[in-house]
């Protein structure tokens, strides 16, 4: 039988390993992008939440799964080898709040979300020492923790593809094609894809697929808009913090990420249906976002050293619960959509979830694989390494002396490590951003501009393509126009 | 563990010519460098306008470094390619000595130096330290980043140009463009007044019939993957936006040349006093950190400079002066402070020993006309015609005049009109 993914997003991605864990199924995970996780999943705040937030009585299903999920990610992490950190969250409450602070204890207690109590500011300060002034009492959640989405995406891609699942990349699903009430397969840019069941995980774009079999919902694209920090400041909150939400603000966190910089965000901001793609930022976000930090700390980093902004879009969905159904009409027919907050934190909880509905709704008798692989290793950074163990790399590889990037500390040998990860799971163009992602080069406070041609040229000698040709993240975003004389030469250019 | 007289960070015009004086005053220096080559970016300057002061002649930057180049290798001066400095391990109980680790594809590198100087060069303030907002796309470059494109790599960035900033760089980019036959739309800069040299503007510029245009402020990138236009706005005397007077220019390519920051990571991360005005470590008129005894720092890591001559400057007399440490040893100094006054943007060094001459490089915040700098405590004037922001001010105080001081703590320098 094959199951076929539409979406390798954190939820695409999780599914997919779900899915690589059964004998008889065939798994294809399809994505548009060039990559996994492009969507969404590259651009959110990166929090595992503790599950506090969510009301049971108004989302049951949120609830069970926020909790489940936060649970389930110490271990996919461990098994996958995603850098993942539990610095616990400070809910800041501010004057006139105190009683919706006592709520998300309750909350906590009803959801059995573990350590959540309700500090007092000298207890919250001496935690955390950063917290703003203004805060008079803190909602303390231990479980809540952080971790970088692509990573992840791109650990559960790997490892569901050394399990056998099929990666299908710059792969547009047009109509998912029925016949008499069952799934037949989809239709996409690169033709027809045959399919028993189609899981629809395509984010944002999911109402889109949806409707093709007839179903009538609309996704309302949210932007949020993010600052990031450089990891040299003098403001290094170690927990997160945000605060109690408020009719004014849904609520911006400060967040130390994985790589030890400062991010804050997100805004919230629906718009129209025809921007699903609209990642731009904006000038009234971004003061915004400060204005809303400002509240939460007692001072922000200073401005100069902003290293980055950036935006991503998230899918609302109707009445605000996520649309997880395995249809029987037609029948093969999985939606996963409108997997807003706290969307990546249930994620491998959503899958497991999925699966439970398959065999029900289905009747489908799925048997593990004997030889199922739950690991993966991430790739070996030296960043931050001691001495003898970076001797010991150099010895083995004296690429890893080489560094690529001086502003995070890349060598040689993880960009190219980088790239034969990209071909292992089958990407058919090797990206810069893909190399991003992977190594952490061009992430620091240059921006890429001492090393993005340096990468840009390891990539043209492997590709075999000329330098100016190698993309950004796609066929529209590619570094130049041609070799330096090609204008004089009268080539044309659009 | 290898033992040098002294350690230099970074080996291009400033590190070099560091090394080059400390070999004439009979020491031993080792050049660290983490790019492919020594040289540093006047490698990628094919155009002219190098050592006009240094060498008297005009020779384009490859030139220009090429023959420091050949006094390195003359001289046999020790230096390491693809060696990325990670740690300086600063101890006040081990003085003198410091130690340097570093990371090269021949293994981990670890040598010791009572001196250190600090050459790392700067690196090129991006789209988001100036706030361009919007999405984010391919098709933009940093100038140098353009630069190492076009004339080391070969390739050209795009065929319709918008330079965001008036700095060095992007107007010598636009030139470049231009002469590819890349159409440059415009060079876009907030301040009233260029960021750049005059010749510059003059010479890349005007003679390629590039509008500048001033007041004006990139505010947001359009565009699906790569850019398609840039939107700008007027902005008022206070730099703020005038609502509605937002202009579109189409293009496929932003080339972002909004100044340099001096590179010092290593150094804040060491704990060295900065200096805000520029963003670069705080010296004595010994080039020393005045934090952080045996660490020199010249060139663009201490300010961003327009013209190599005052690099190269900066590197010797950075030398010159770690040569006295190594062969005097350390004497106490007390120090006078240079108060910064009326339209003064920085000045280097910002404390001075009145134990000797001192080379002084500032930068005006406006451009003014028939003004006199003026040295309040020790009534000193020297008289310019004009002083802009792009063009660095260079003067020398005598150590006779600066006798005057004793006693006081500071030295205030401000423009005043004639």
């Amino acid at each position: 039988m094959r199951l076929l993914i539409v979406g390798s997003g954190i939820i695409g991605a999780s599914i997919a390993r779900i899915a690589s864990m059964y004998k008889d199924l065939d798994v294809y995970l399809v994505d548009r992008e060039a990559d996994v996780g492009w969507g969404a999943s590259k651009a959110n705040t990166g929090i595992i939440h503790p599950g506090h937030e969510e009301d049971p009585n108004l989302y049951p299903l949120r609830a069970r799964l926020c909790v489940e999920g936060n649970r389930l990610w110490r271990n996919w992490a461990r098994e996958l080898d995603i850098p993942i950190r539990f610095p616990g969250e400070l809910m800041l409450v501010f004057e006139g709040f105190e009683g919706e602070a006592k709520r998300y204890v309750d909350l906590a207690r009803i959801n059995g979300v573990p350590g959540v109590r309700l500090l007092y500011r000298d207890e919250a300060e001496r935690i955390e020492p950063y917290i703003s002034g203004e805060a008079i009492a803190a909602v303390w959640a231990p479980t809540a923790g952080v971790i970088s989405p692509i990573d992840a995406v791109i650990a559960l891609v790997e490892n569901a593809v050394s399990n056998n699942v099929k990666l299908l990349t710059e792969t547009e699903v047009r109509r998912v094609i029925v016949s008499d009430g069952r799934v037949k397969g989809v239709e996409t840019n690169r033709g027809f894809i045959e399919a028993d069941i189609v899981v629809n995980a395509a984010g944002i774009y999911a109402d889109e697929v949806a409707g093709t079999v007839g179903l009538d919902y609309k996704l309302k694209p949210r932007r949020g808009e993010y600052i990031l920090f450089d990891s040299f400041v003098d403001v290094k909150p170690k927990h997160i913090i945000h605060s109690v939400p408020t009719p004014m603000s849904k609520g911006v966190y400060v967040v130390e990420t994985i790589e030890r910089n400062l991010l804050i965000g997100p805004t919230a901001e629906d718009l129209p249906n025809d921007s699903k793609n609209d990642t731009s930022t904006s000038i009234e976000g971004l003061s915004k976002i400060l204005n809303e930090a400002s509240r939460l700390l007692k001072k922000l980093p200073p401005r100069d050293r902003i290293i980055k902004f950036f935006a991503g879009i998230r899918p609302e969905p109707p009445n605000g619960d996520w649309i997880i159904e395995a249809y029987t009409d037609p029948w093969g027919f999985i939606d996963v959509a409108g997997i807003r907050s706290p969307g990546l934190t249930a994620a491998p909880a959503i899958a497991i979830h999925v699966f439970n509905l398959l065999r029900d709704k289905y009747d489908l008798k799925l048997e593990p694989k004997d030889s199922w692989n739950p690991y993966r290793r991430g790739i070996a950074r030296i960043k931050d390494k001691p001495k003898r163990i970076i001797k010991k790399f150099i010895e083995k590889d004296p690429r890893y002396g080489s560094i690529i990037c001086w502003c995070n500390m890349v060598s040689e040998a993880e960009i190219l490590e980088a790239i034969d990860r990209m071909k292992y799971i089958g990407l058919k163009t090797i990206t810069l951003d893909g190399v991003k992602f992977r190594s952490k080069a061009m992430y620091g406070f240059c921006q890429g501009s001492f090393c993005r041609c340096r990468i840009a040229y390891l990539i043209s000698r492997i590709e075999g393509i000329p330098l100016w040709s190698v993309k950004m993240n796609s066929d529209k975003s590619i570094l130049g126009v041609g070799d330096v004389k090609s204008i004089l030469r009268g080539e044309p250019h659009d | 563990m290898t033992r040098y007289d002294a350690v230099i960070i970074g080996g291009g015009p400033a590190g070099l010519s560091a090394a080059l004086k400390l070999r004439e005053k009979g020491f031993n220096p080792l050049v660290i460098e983490s790019g492919d080559r020594i040289g540093g970016i006047p490698f990628q300057c094919i155009h002219p306008g190098f050592g006009l002061h240094y060498l008297g002649e005009d020779l384009t930057g490859t030139e220009f470094i090429q023959r420091i180049i050949d006094k390195v290798e003359d001289q046999g001066i020790e230096y390491r390619i693809r060696s990325h400095v990670v740690k300086i391990i600063y101890s006040k109980n081990r003085y003198p000595y410091k130690m340097i680790e570093a990371i090269s594809p021949h293994g981990f590198l670890e040598v010791e130096a009572p001196i250190i100087i600090y050459t790392a060069g700067a690196r090129e303030r991006t789209l988001f330290e100036i706030g361009v907002t919007g999405r984010r796309l391919s098709g933009v470059f940093t100038a140098g980043e353009a630069q190492a494109y076009m004339d080391v790599y070969g390739i050209l960035p795009g065929s319709r140009i918008v330079i965001i900033g008036s700095g060095d760089v992007g107007l010598i980019m636009a030139r470049r463009f231009a002469l590819e036959g890349a159409k440059v739309e415009a060079v876009i800069e907030m301040m009233p007044w260029p960021g750049g040299l005059t010749r510059n503007i003059v010479q890349c510029l005007m003679d390629y019939d590039i509008p500048l245009l001033l007041g004006r402020m990139a505010i947001r990138l359009e565009g699906k993957r790569r850019v398609e236009g840039v939107i700008t706005i007027r902005v008022d005397e206070d730099l703020k936006p005038i609502p509605g007077s937002e202009e579109y220019i189409e293009c496929d390519t932003v080339v972002v040349s909004a100044g340099l920051i001096p590179n010092v990571r290593l150094l804040e991360e060491m704990g060295l006093a900065m200096d805000p005005s520029t963003r670069g470590p705080i010296v004595d008129d010994y080039l020393e950190s005045i934090t952080h005894h045996g660490i020199f720092i010249a060139g663009n890591s201490l300010v961003v400079n327009d013209l190599v001559d005052y690099v190269v400057e900066q590197g010797e007399s950075a030398a010159e002066s770690a040569s006295i440490l190594l062969s005097e040893g350390v004497k106490p100094r007390s120090y006078v402070r240079i108060a910064r006054g009326r339209n003064i943007r920085f000045a280097i060094p910002q404390y001075i020993s009145c134990e000797r001459d001192v080379v002084l490089y500032m930068r005006v915040q406006k451009p003014e006309y028939d003004v006199r700098i003026c040295f309040e405590e020790i009534s000193k004037e020297f008289r310019y015609p004009v002083v802009r922001p792009g063009e660095m001010i260079r003067l020398i105080l005598r150590k006779d005049d600066l006798t005057f001081l004793k006693g006081l703590d500071r030295l205030s320098v401000e423009v005043r009109r004639i």
